[in-house]
């Protein structure tokens, strides 16, 4: 008789599959996985210890190293706390700005997460396309603000820097060039049988342990649960736009894969109509005093970034400096269904329903 | 007209004063606010609720300071009895206010769209507090963080170990009495 035995498999922190430095230890038996066990906390940098010693706006720079595909949205995150306990008027223009740029660094995100997801289980060339769109979004927020990655570009009450001359227009090339693009895509990828065969029924969950695990974003919506903070607790001026929100069926990598497809489309959608209303002239900064003294008081807001839900908690005691700063980081709360999803998985699934969940590890470990 | 004439009398400076917090103008939330602490003071005892209060910068959020003894049964009464359910946890944190620790949920009703705050006070020698796991599975690992980073133990956690910092640490670096090792850094 064959007899198998236990096995302890250490994947990672450095390997290019787990996205970044996580860990993960595993007990195999056979090829089967018994037990999972991610293992967090190599990039932690202590931001929110960090905080309590930096103004409001020297905050802003360290959010661009939490989640550092979608530096926007953590901008937004901290400076839309700020106003919200201050109670600041934003100029529409600023508005307008930071929408298109949240969207399409949302795009860019996703965008990221679709190319080494396939390269994750086999696909070498998807990768060099996403790549090469994604370049496309960099160029553009780095001729507004001058960086790639790491913007820096909100402040409490509006925007750093205003659009150059002819910023607007290529935004919307860009917008008609993406939109033929994922058709490429799915040409290239949907249909694909090896992809189908590798994502389609595995690692599905059902909405209840979605919601007990407090996932967000795509990784709840795949379960068919309709929920977008960007619909069900508007801010910015997204009340404004017409876009949708897509949801899956039985959670499963496939359907993550349709959903977070869907989301670029929309995402454009939405960069277009903002295009098309953007005002010919007006403020990018409203009314702010010199040296930021937050009221004391307590704000929690959420708000939708590429991954879920990205909260920010502020403490005021009515200094120039936080009190406490907390972010409900969405990749934190989405990596601990890992363990559930990967128990009496195959092996060779592993990688698959990791890569799923689309994790930045600068934001697991804050 | 002589030359001191002409000057207007140079008043002196009114003395800087702080403006009185004008009185806010009551919440639209206020009557969810009452009915909530009612039912929780006529299920759990008068004690139950040590405080509740609206938080209007924050679009009006409900907040409710529960005592500790009744933390994990009011918790589980607005998840699974009450009638918004707060099934979905949003967000949790813990805050050094140097007399005292708090740790807040932030609860959510994905079907209602509302959200509350739920808050208990701990000392800094005792804080323990029961966890939360078992209702709320996303609660392991922010607790887990809550113990690094905070040093706030929870009993009945199923692996209650720290989650950021290397296993050796001393310390719990976001209690306001930390010394930090390296000031520079």
């Amino acid at each position: 008789m064959i007899r198998t035995e236990e096995m302890l498999l250490n994947v990672g922190p450095q390997h290019p599959s787990t996205h970044g430095v996580l860990r993960l230890l595993v007990k195999v038996d056979g090829e089967r996985i018994v037990e999972a066990e991610p293992v967090i906390g190599y990039l932690h940098r202590g931001t929110e210890k960090l905080a309590e010693d930096l103004s409001y706006t020297q905050i802003i720079p360290y959010t661009d190293r939490m989640d550092y595909l979608s530096a926007m949205t953590n901008n937004y995150a901290i400076v839309h706390a700020t106003e919200k306990l201050m109670g600041l008027e934003i100029p529409e223009r600023a508005e307008f700005l930071r929408v298109i740029v949240m969207e399409l660094n949302r795009v860019a995100s996703h965008l990221v997460w679709m190319g080494t997801y396939l390269l994750d289980i086999g696909a070498m060339s998807p990768f060099l396309y996403a790549f090469r769109d994604r370049e496309q979004i960099l160029d553009l927020f780095n001729e507004l603000c001058g960086a790639r990655l790491t913007y820096n570009y909100m402040r409490v009450g509006g925007v750093k820097w205003d659009a150059p001359a002819g910023w607007i227009k290529k935004v919307e090339q860009f917008t008609t060039y993406m939109q033929k693009q994922i058709k490429e895509y799915h040409d290239l990828v949907t249909g694909n049988e090896i992809f189908i065969g590798r994502t389609k029924g595995i690692g599905s969950y059902d909405q209840q342990t979605a919601i007990r695990y407090a996932l967000s974003g795509a990784n709840l919506r795949v379960t068919g649960l309709n929920w977008d903070l960007r619909k069900d607790a508007p801010y910015s001026i997204y009340e404004r736009f017409a876009f949708e929100v897509p949801v899956g069926e039985d959670g499963d990598l496939y359907q993550k894969y349709l959903c977070r497809m869907k989301e670029i489309d929309e995402s454009l959608k939405i960069v277009a109509q903002a295009v098309g209303e953007f005002p010919s002239e007006g403020k990018i900064m409203g009314k702010v005093p010199r040296v930021l003294r937050v009221p004391e008081g307590e704000v929690y807001v959420g708000i939708e970034s590429p991954r879920g839900e990205l909260g920010c908690h502020i403490v005021s005691k009515g200094k120039d400096k936080p009190w406490r700063l907390k972010f409900r980081r969405p990749s934190f709360y989405n990596l601990q269904i890992l363990p559930i999803l990967l128990k009496d998985e195959n092996l060779s699934n592993l990688v698959a329903i990791l890569g799923g969940i689309d994790i930045v590890l600068g934001e697991v470990d804050g | 007209m002589s030359e001191e004439e002409k000057k207007p009398p140079v008043r002196p400076k009114p003395a800087a004063k702080k403006p009185e917090p004008k009185p806010l103008p009551p919440s639209p939330k206020q009557p969810v606010m009452d009915a909530l602490a009612t039912t929780l003071k006529e299920k759990f005892g008068e004690s139950a609720v040590m405080e509740g209060y609206i938080n209007q910068p924050n679009d009006h959020l409900c907040t409710l300071i529960i005592s500790r003894e009744n933390w994990l049964p009011v918790l589980q009464f607005l998840r699974d009895e009450h009638s918004t359910p707060f099934d979905y946890l949003q967000n949790a944190s813990a805050i050094d206010y140097e007399t005292h620790l708090e740790v807040v949920f932030h609860l959510h009703s994905l079907e209602k769209k509302e959200m509350i705050a739920v808050k208990v006070r701990l000392d800094h020698e005792n804080a323990e507090l029961p966890s939360s796991t078992a209702l709320f599975p996303a609660a392991n690992w922010n607790e887990r963080e809550m113990f690094d980073l905070m040093g706030i133990t929870f009993t009945g956690h199923p692996d209650l170990k720290r989650i950021l910092l290397p296993d050796d640490w001393v310390g719990h670096p976001l209690r306001k009495d930390y010394v930090a090792f390296d000031k520079e850094v």
